[in-house]
């Protein structure tokens, strides 16, 4: 019972008490919150594998961005209403039961599927790395993601715009 | 060491729950939530394969993933807003524009 399989026992146990206080709780806004915390814990788990720099990436990118773009829709469309938005579940029991058999079919295959057990000593810094292999070998698929953004971005710019 | 299966059906168990969130979820928005709940637990796996095989791809593959899903989240809640404004709502069962 090392530090690290306690730390990777509480890490899990919270990441999966937050995504599902995500998927339950009534109050939309409660479950944006939850998602951050969720979001936030994730980048914990990739700090157990040994990579910080996608830490960070995650807590600016994810638990920053979406988080604050989410919070703003709500806020907008809750204005736009003029009331608070509910948001009931429907088929609970169905749902429970298709995401059950996706678990178990996913479990089955990690059975059956030969995994290799012991990781490789940590390569210690990898960010160098990194860049340099987005500029490298993956140099078109980031041009590609910045073509993507930009229209992402005109897109959002579209759909927001005001009526007259 | 905490070996990959750990980490493998770990992220399994949130795509699981990301799942019931889209299936159960009225609310578009709520929906969206469980779209990101799946797609972070696919990032889970990415950077534990990398991990464990001593590959970065993987790693370099996550960092287009949260980028992608960030456009993704902007393009959909902005899809959300527009609707909002012709439908005053944002429950997926009522948006039944397009049924013949």
């Amino acid at each position: 019972m090392t530090l690290e399989t306690v730390g990777f026992g509480v890490v899990a146990a919270l990441l999966l008490a937050s995504s599902l206080a995500v998927v339950l709780t009534p109050n939309l806004f409660h479950s944006v919150l939850y998602l951050a915390a969720a979001l936030v814990l994730t980048g914990v788990v990739f700090l157990l594998l040994e990579q910080p720099f996608l830490f960070a990436v995650q807590l600016l990118l994810y638990a920053g961005g979406v988080v604050t773009i989410v919070v703003f829709a709500i806020m907008l469309t809750e204005r736009l209403v003029g009331d608070r938005i509910g948001q009931a579940s429907r088929h609970p029991i169905n749902g429970a039961i298709v995401a059950a058999a996706v678990f178990a079919g996913i479990v089955g295959f990690l059975i059956q599927a030969p995994v290799r057990a012991t990781a490789p000593a940590p390569a210690g810094d990898t960010t160098a790395a990194l860049g340099r292999a987005l500029v490298g070998p993956f140099a078109v698929t980031l041009e590609l993601l910045g073509v993507l953004l930009v229209a992402a971005l005109l897109g959002a710019v579209y759909f927001a715009r005001s009526e007259e | 060491m905490i070996g990959l299966q750990a980490y493998l059906v770990l992220a399994a168990l949130v795509f699981a729950i990301g799942l019931f969130g889209v299936l159960t979820r009225r609310n578009a928005v709520g929906i969206l939530l469980g779209i990101e709940l799946m797609l972070n637990a696919v990032n889970i796996n990415l950077v534990a394969f990398a991990r464990f095989n001593g590959d970065l791809a993987g790693v370099v593959f996550t960092l287009f993933t949260i980028s992608i899903t960030v456009a993704e989240v902007a393009v959909g809640l902005a899809i959300v807003i527009a609707i909002f404004r012709v439908r005053r709502t944002v429950e997926a069962d009522r948006l039944n524009l397009l049924r013949g």
